[in-house]
């Protein structure tokens, strides 16, 4: 015989205000099985929690249905305490009246009988639950991480710090990322390359930490604890040993014409080349769309130069494969195509730039030497106007629906620094709202007005356009209610950011979850934010959403300490609920083992007796329980009902259907 | 082939040259442009406000005499292409003014938007295709030529998806198959403030005049439009700054047509 | 009709939700018109969120709007200014007397040249 207790939360007025909690209660104590029926204020409060371990113990409960918050939330809580007094954890049923009922309802007589029915529904399913004991499964005490920008060099450095192997997998040429890039940062503007590249250089020195540069992730198996990827290591053509970054073949090479990309394609370079004077690690690579002697077979000079005989025109893609407790994404972002937004002249002028190419303008080992040129005729610009949101807080279709947060602040920066750097240039900058929260950010933006003499317009440009030489920027003063005509020799676009669109790929193959507009989905927005709902998953920088160096690196740390909490444990306990087949019922289709994206489920002979001595050997499905996730593809894809799912079989869901379905 | 042919008001008076180079540069090319029964003026402007229908029902009934002729209505003057494809858009996408105007239509079988407006240079672009005109071409327009594209053929762009509202390319490369050299300049997709003619005098002098420097300073020898109004608008108030044409009359010129 | 009615009646009939602009300005910043008109095209957006109808239905820029779609087509919010500047216009010339074309305004105007189109579309945006 069942013995039930229930136990309704009042979450303070949260679920009271609109839940008659009392009345709940009460009703729940004729419910057939239930020996033991409470309310409380604060259920996930140490009282609530006594309370329900003493009633588990006084009224002997064999299944209890807390009706409170969100399973996410306390499901863990109250499968503690029933643990604490003698009840198997499993044995808990969680009814949601607060997510599911009191908050998205006004009315207390309707939502008090809808909280009636998520309990009763919750008591239906507990009395078919069984008890269920969680496995373990091994760690392996090493961690990747993807991304080789200061979200992945920070988590690498903090991980590796604490003594755990990391493997940072970088798609480009060098590690460093969108920073290396950066001429200075706010708001102290110290230079961006002497704030990374020693960091940069702390990764390739550090024993624990093995960088896998020009490589791409092509798939990964396994779960939390021990993940199983496949790292392709793409062809450089330059043997990475050997290589001593001497520049010779770069010199050398006849193929000069290939756009820049860490210049922003402002310049050229050789086909074969170090993407930037720090590059980590400094050795060459060879575009082969631009190589005369990949696309021809005829030079070969640059293998002629090298003195240690690094060049190796026949290298080929190859793969690696490693185990993995925890993996960091730290994928980036990039600035959005501007051919939506034509109105701004990006594509026929080409003193329309955008401020990454602009940050590229002002560094130092940028095409310019950081002599502050126009790109159309190498003259310096005396007048500049910045246009930002291009692109950003656009719900049209255009752009993107949402802030970038980082523009108002680095387009302030250029601003101040230009016009300390070429004070005679005169700086306009148009923006809907300056957008500033942060630790000295405000009074940094204010000093581009008040030391600098920045000129802030308050409107929006409608129209960018080339007359008798110069750039015409048209928009609107909306403090003046006037309709201005700058005359400018540079425009700079603040572009919105996106996610590097790679992420797409590699959330696939992690099975994490990913917004409508490509970023990562953290497990919870205020709580779980460096988290991925996918179990050993982190998320670290742009991946997850628009944010700027000093939280990056926040974000990277915290990262870090969440994979060392997880990677310093030796065994972590396995989910029960996982899937399991009735042998007798499988007919060896091999339906659920193509649907279970978690490669969980594989196909064994096994030997049945028929009766009369005979036996007969048949295929069946075997779920390893260890990678089994529990997310029930397979069950409701198996034909012959043969796959059922330990704590959410079909019994105990269609308990809960009739009674909901039960007036 | 044959295609059923919308002309509109002005097509049939102040801008007949428009019309008769465009049947005859048609002819030339294959096209026969069947000039549809019974046409009611489409009133030169769409009517934005969702209440109106009475003043939508003439560019129903030239849609729904297309769908029962061949599915395509071919439009060339400007307006009439504007006002006829977005009441279309209308009448495909929004239930209440397509069930408002099948109630007053009362057709056989209610209108849904189920033709397709063509104007006359999405006609020459994938009916015919520049290639062909190219190859067509027996006296070769060798001057240098600003496209106007002015407001109505561009916007709104989602309806009308006639071309990159900002930076379009159809009439370069009308220009181009022509033998011409097209010259692109800033204001090409700004209005030209036509519109307003009777209010305001003012205003398409200076638009006009805008549009015409701007081609101009971009080494634009002559303009052409498919808008009788910016026709008429740049001509009068651009005071011969630069000769403005019909688009069919270069065309017809190129193609050696006899008028 | 009050105040209210008004306010009701523009929304309506301009099919665009005023509510959504983030008041950046890009339609003014872009409206060939703008010099001629008393209130600008954000203007009217931000007086129809404001319920001002007054100031709304005496503005002379109805007469000077070109219907370009100008500000139809960069406004980053999907909001149609010129849709709530036909939508007042629209108000006004309805009610009786409005009309801001008439007959006897015309001859004197009219050269040789001026396509019927324009005689048209005059009528059918300034009368009722």
């Amino acid at each position: 015989m069942q013995r039930i207790g229930v136990f309704i939360c009042w979450c303070g007025s949260n679920i009271a205000a609109t839940v008659d909690v009392e009345r709940v209660a009460e009703i729940m104590k004729s419910e057939p099985g239930v020996v033991y029926s409470a309310n409380y204020q604060y259920m996930c409060s140490e009282n609530g929690q006594q309370l329900i371990k003493q009633a588990i113990k006084e009224h002997n409960l064999t299944g209890i249905v807390v009706g409170a918050c969100s399973p996410r939330m306390h499901e863990a809580t109250f499968r503690k305490a029933a643990e604490a007094a003698g009840l198997n954890p499993y044995m808990v049923e969680i009814a949601n009246i607060r997510e599911h009922c009191s908050w998205i309802h006004k009315d207390m007589e309707e939502a008090t009988e809808k909280a009636v029915v998520l309990v009763r529904t919750a008591i239906a399913k507990v009395k078919l639950n069984a008890p269920l004991t969680a496995g373990e499964s091994p760690v392996v005490k090493r961690a990747l991480v993807i991304g080789g920008g200061i979200a992945g060099i920070q988590a690498a450095l903090d991980i590796a710090d604490a003594g755990f192997e990391v493997d940072i997998v970088e798609k480009n040429a060098t590690i460093g990322g969108r920073m290396a890039q950066l001429d200075k940062t706010f708001p102290t503007l110290d230079c961006s390359a002497c704030i990374l590249t020693p960091k940069m250089v702390d990764c390739a020195q550090h024993e624990k930490i093995d960088i896998l540069s020009y490589s791409e992730i092509e798939d990964v198996k396994g779960f939390v604890g021990n993940f199983s990827v496949t790292i392709r290591k793409k062809a450089r053509y330059v043997d990475e040993t050997k290589c001593t970054g001497c520049k010779i073949c770069m010199e050398k090479c006849p193929s000069k014409k290939g756009l820049n990309t860490f210049n922003m394609g402002l310049n050229t370079r050789p086909a074969i080349h170090i993407p930037f004077a720090q590059a980590i690690p400094n050795v060459a690579v060879i575009d082969p769309e631009q190589c005369i002697k990949l696309k021809t077979g005829k030079c070969g000079i640059c293998q002629k130069f090298c003195g240690v005989g690094a060049i190796d025109y026949e290298q080929k893609d190859t793969f690696i494969e490693r185990q993995y407790g925890a993996i960091v994404v730290a994928t980036g972002f990039k600035p959005i195509s501007l051919e939506s937004f034509n109105e701004y002249g990006y594509d026929d002028n080409k003193d329309v730039i955008t401020s990454l190419e602009l940050e590229r303008l002002m560094n130092a080992a940028g095409p310019t030497n950081g002599v502050l040129l126009r790109p159309s005729d190498g003259e310096h610009p005396k007048v500049i106007t910045f246009i930002q949101c291009v692109g950003s807080r656009d719900t049209s279709g255009c752009g993107k629906p949402y802030c970038s947060k980082v523009c108002c602040m680095y387009t302030a920066k250029h601003a101040m620094l230009i016009r300390e750097k070429y004070p005679d240039t005169e700086v306009h900058v148009f923006y809907i709202d300056v957008r500033t929260p942060g630790k000295n950010y405000d009074e940094f933006f204010r000093r581009a007005v008040e030391q600098y003499g920045v000129d802030y317009i308050k409107g929006m440009v409608g129209k960018v356009y080339n007359e008798n030489g110069k750039l015409m920027v048209q928009g609107s003063n909306l403090i003046d209610n006037e309709q201005v005509t700058i005359e400018s020799d540079l425009v700079v676009l603040a572009a919105a950011i996106e996610p590097e669109p790679s992420v797409r790929k590699i959330a696939t193959l992690l099975t994490a979850s990913i917004d409508t507009n490509n970023f990562l989905t953290e497990s919870h927005a205020k709580l779980r934010p460096v988290e991925s709902p996918t179990a050993g998953v982190y998320l670290a920088g742009m991946c997850q959403g628009p944010k700027d160096i000093p939280e990056t690196v926040s974000q990277a740390s915290a990262c870090a300490a969440k994979v060392i909490g997880l990677l310093v444990k030796d065994k972590l306990k396995t989910n029960p609920c996982v899937a399991t087949p009735d042998e007798m019922m499988c007919n060896g289709c091999s339906q659920c083992a193509n649907v279970c994206a978690y490669g969980a489920i594989t196909y064994i002979d096994k030997e049945f007796r028929l009766g009369g001595g005979k036996t007969e050997v048949r295929r069946v499905a075997s779920v390893n329980p260890a990678v089994c996730q529990g997310c029930g593809a397979c069950t409701v894809t198996c034909p012959s009902g043969a796959m059922d799912l330990k704590g959410f079989s079909s019994k105990q869901i269609m308990s809960e259907v009739e009674a909901i379905c039960k007036k | 082939m044959k295609i059923s042919y919308y002309p509109g008001c002005t097509l049939k008076t102040k801008a007949k040259d428009l019309d008769v180079t465009a049947r005859l540069c048609a002819k030339a090319l294959g096209v026969e442009m069947e000039e549809i029964e019974n046409w009611q003026c489409c009133g030169a402007v769409y009517p934005m406000a969702t209440d109106e229908i009475a003043t939508k029902l003439s560019a129903v009934r030239a849609l729904d005499h297309a769908k029962h002729n061949g599915g395509k209505l071919l439009t060339l003057c400007s307006a009439c292409h504007n006002v006829i494809k977005r009441t279309n858009e209308d009448m495909k996408t929004n239930d209440d003014i397509r069930f408002r105007a099948n109630n007053y239509l009362q057709l056989d079988e209610p209108y849904g938007g189920e033709a397709e407006v063509l104007h006359y240079l999405e006609m020459l672009k994938t009916v015919v295709g520049f290639d062909n005109i190219k190859k067509a071409v027996v006296n070769p327009v060798k001057r240098k030529i600003g496209a106007y594209y002015g407001c109505l053929l561009l916007r709104p762009s989602g309806v009308m998806a006639f071309d990159n509202p900002e930076n379009p390319t159809i009439i370069e490369d009308f220009i181009r198959a022509i033998g011409g050299t097209p010259v692109i300049y800033p204001f090409r997709n700004e209005c030209c403030g036509a519109y307003v003619s009777l209010k305001n005098s003012d205003l398409p002098k200076q638009k006009s005049k805008k549009v015409l420097m701007s081609a101009k300073e971009k080494g634009a020898e002559e303009i052409i439009t498919a808008c009788p109004l910016c026709l008429y608008n740049l001509q009068v108030n651009g005071e011969g700054t630069l000769p403005v044409k019909y688009f069919t009359e270069l065309l017809a010129e190129a193609l050696g047509v006899q008028v | 009709m009050t105040k209210e009615e008004y306010v009701e009646t523009i929304n309506r009939i301009s099919g665009t939700d005023v509510r959504k602009c983030m008041k950046c300005g890009k339609c003014s910043g872009r409206c060939p018109a703008f010099k001629d008109m008393d209130i600008k095209p954000h203007q009217f957006v931000s007086l129809l969120v404001k319920g001002d109808v007054d100031a709304l239905l005496e503005s002379k820029a109805i007469w000077h709007c070109l219907s370009c779609m100008a500000c139809v087509e960069r406004c980053p919010r999907g909001v149609a200014p010129a849709a709530v500047v036909e939508a007042v216009r629209d108000t006004v010339v309805r009610m009786q007397g409005n009309n801001g074309v008439k007959a006897e305004d015309i001859p004197p105007v009219v050269d040789e040249l001026i396509p019927q189109q324009l005689l048209v579309s005059a009528y059918r945006k300034y009368n009722k």
